[in-house]
């Protein structure tokens, strides 16, 4: 049995300017559950993503609904892991007053109850000598302290759901994991749903117990991750994991998507990856596929049933040009 | 033996300051050979790259270019030497200017070196755009009218443009999408195989290493520690 949905989005459009960049996205978000929203640059996931946080540009127009609305308990019930950890950060006040005043911004509590927090915060996160820390400015912290801090401030009021988007894109390897690792971890301790937005398809395995992948403003696959790691059931996904060099097979060209996503408003006639699919045929270049469920996963593919498993092959032709 | 090696770096070091981030380090490349160095942010990999390039003059040790030392040249006598030896770093958008447009960009090291002919310069132009990947009708575009890994593609052509024999490649792929890095990094082993070239790859992604390298050095704070 699956447990109520923490959040449930239905049919969410968001456009600019009348030119949709998420074009109808449904989808569940589970108490305690990591879902990975991943997809090559312009997919429209972070704007996904900040939907949830009622943080979309003021030029927005949306539709759809989003339930319940977290928006207005922003820093609560639903909280922000950005990209970029020093701009989260002001560089006017000490940490430990920025996540003081994030405690009092929701709690009744004292100030010196506040400042307590923070600390502990600071310490659950692995920042040493945390009392002395929190009087320190943000400059003051490395980098990979900063990003610590960041998480702190985005779990310290024990939200339901944390939103990371691309938290990991300007680390190297290494820190990358520390930071997967310390995200994973304190959304345990607060029992908080992740909702982690990443270009990055290595980042998913041991990561998500559940990943959404979006294409052109759209859903193109939604499954348990293992499952879809394992076997990606459209074309896309599977081009998408077998262009991750650990997946190479032996030889020297690795499997590559072709051509570019398109630009939100020059979107190509029916599927918007039907022109860079190996796979695609004329259903696909009339009709935009919708989501049906196969096998307990969501796919919107006219030509799923035609993938082959694996699919390197496919991606294999010589000229590319993205 | 020694008369293959494209380039031999001994006993380098590299300082900033008071910071010694390369710190002896050694390694060796032949013609049609990828040599990777890899290692977490601030090991010394990227000032290793700089040296190797002579854009940051080492502190001390070899840097050996097709049997030449270039530690001991000055600037005017290592630029007959630079086209031979091509840069290619992470941010494609900042290697190229934002106000010229890609063939103008491509043509440049041409004109630079007094290579560059009208009859032919154009035709020179599209050819190395078409042997990156791109339409040469990409060539009208200025670098935000590109993709990443379009504006990659022309940060290669326009290496390529002055006929190297080495590319420097500083973490070429890392800023792009996986699905596009693919493309990026197939394109590089294609021009290896047809060019001969020797490529010195920085890059921090293992995965990436493994597959695209011969060899790999590992750094670790200034200093190699396997490889």
């Amino acid at each position: 049995m699956e447990s109520e949905p923490l959040l449930s989005v239905r049919e969410l459009r968001i456009a600019f300017d009348g030119v949709e960049a998420v074009r109808g996205v449904s989808f569940d978000v589970r108490p305690r559950e990591v879902l990975a929203v991943v997809g090559e640059s312009g997919a429209g996931k972070s704007l996904t993503a900040r939907a949830l946080l009622g943080m979309l540009p003021r030029s927005a127009t949306t539709s759809g609904t989003i339930r319940p609305d977290l928006s207005a308990h922003r820093g609560r019930r639903i909280s922000l892991v950005p990209q970029d950890a020093l701009s989260a950060l002001s560089p006017v006040h000490p940490v430990g007053d920025q996540l003081a005043a994030a405690v009092r911004s929701v709690a009744g509590v004292s100030r010196k109850e506040a400042r307590a927090r923070a600390v502990a915060a600071l310490e659950r996160v692995g920042i040493p000598d945390a009392a002395r820390r929190a009087r320190a400015y943000p400059h003051e912290y490395s980098g990979g302290m900063r990003q610590r801090a960041v998480i702190a401030m985005a779990t310290i009021n024990e939200p339901d759901v944390v939103v990371a988007d691309e938290p990991t894109t300007a680390l190297d390897e290494e820190r990358r994991d520390q930071v997967l690792r310390l995200l994973a971890e304190q959304r345990e301790a607060v029992g908080a749903a992740l909702v982690l937005v990443t270009h990055d398809m290595d980042v998913v395995g041991g990561h998500a117990d559940r990943v959404l992948v979006m294409y052109a403003g759209r859903l193109t696959e939604l499954g348990a991750a293992d499952e879809v790691l394992a076997r990606p059931r459209t074309p896309y996904t599977a081009g998408l994991l077998a262009s991750l060099p650990r997946n190479a097979l032996p030889g020297r060209r690795l499997p590559a998507l072709r051509g570019t996503p398109p630009a939100p408003g020059a979107l190509p006639p029916g599927c918007a990856f039907a022109p860079r699919c190996p796979l695609a045929a004329d259903a696909c270049r009339t009709a935009e596929p919708e989501p049906r469920e196969v096998e307990g996963r969501l796919l919107a593919c006219h030509r799923a049933e035609e993938l082959p498993h694996p699919a390197h092959a496919l991606f294999l032709k010589e000229r590319q040009t993205a | 033996m020694t008369d293959d090696l494209l380039l031999d770096v001994r006993d380098l070091v590299v300082r900033y300051g008071p910071v010694t981030a390369v710190d002896g380090v050694s390694f060796s490349l032949a013609a049609g050979e990828t040599l990777a160095l890899n290692g977490p942010s601030g090991c010394g990999k990227s000032s290793t790259a700089l040296a190797v390039l002579q854009l940051r003059r080492p502190a001390a040790g070899h840097v050996r270019f097709e049997g030449r030392e270039l530690t001991t040249l000055s600037e005017r006598e290592l630029r007959p030497l630079r086209p031979r030896l091509q840069p290619v770093f992470q941010d494609p958008y900042g290697t190229l200017s934002p106000r010229h447009r890609i063939r103008d960009a491509i043509a440049e090291p041409l004109k630079v070196q007094g290579r560059w002919h009208p009859a032919d310069g154009p035709a020179r132009v599209a050819e190395l755009l078409d042997r990156v990947g791109l339409d040469p009708a990409y060539g009208d575009r200025r670098p935000h009218e590109l993709s990443g890994g379009q504006c990659q593609r022309a940060g290669i052509a326009r290496a390529l443009a002055s006929g190297p024999r080495l590319l420097v490649l500083d973490e070429p792929v890392s800023s792009l999408d996986p699905s596009v890095r693919a493309g990026v990094l197939n394109l590089l082993a294609g021009l290896q195989d047809d060019l001969g070239l020797g490529y010195l790859f920085i890059c921090h992604d293992r995965a990436v290493v493994r597959h695209f390298a011969d060899r790999v050095v590992e750094m670790r704070e200034g200093r190699v520690t396997s490889g």
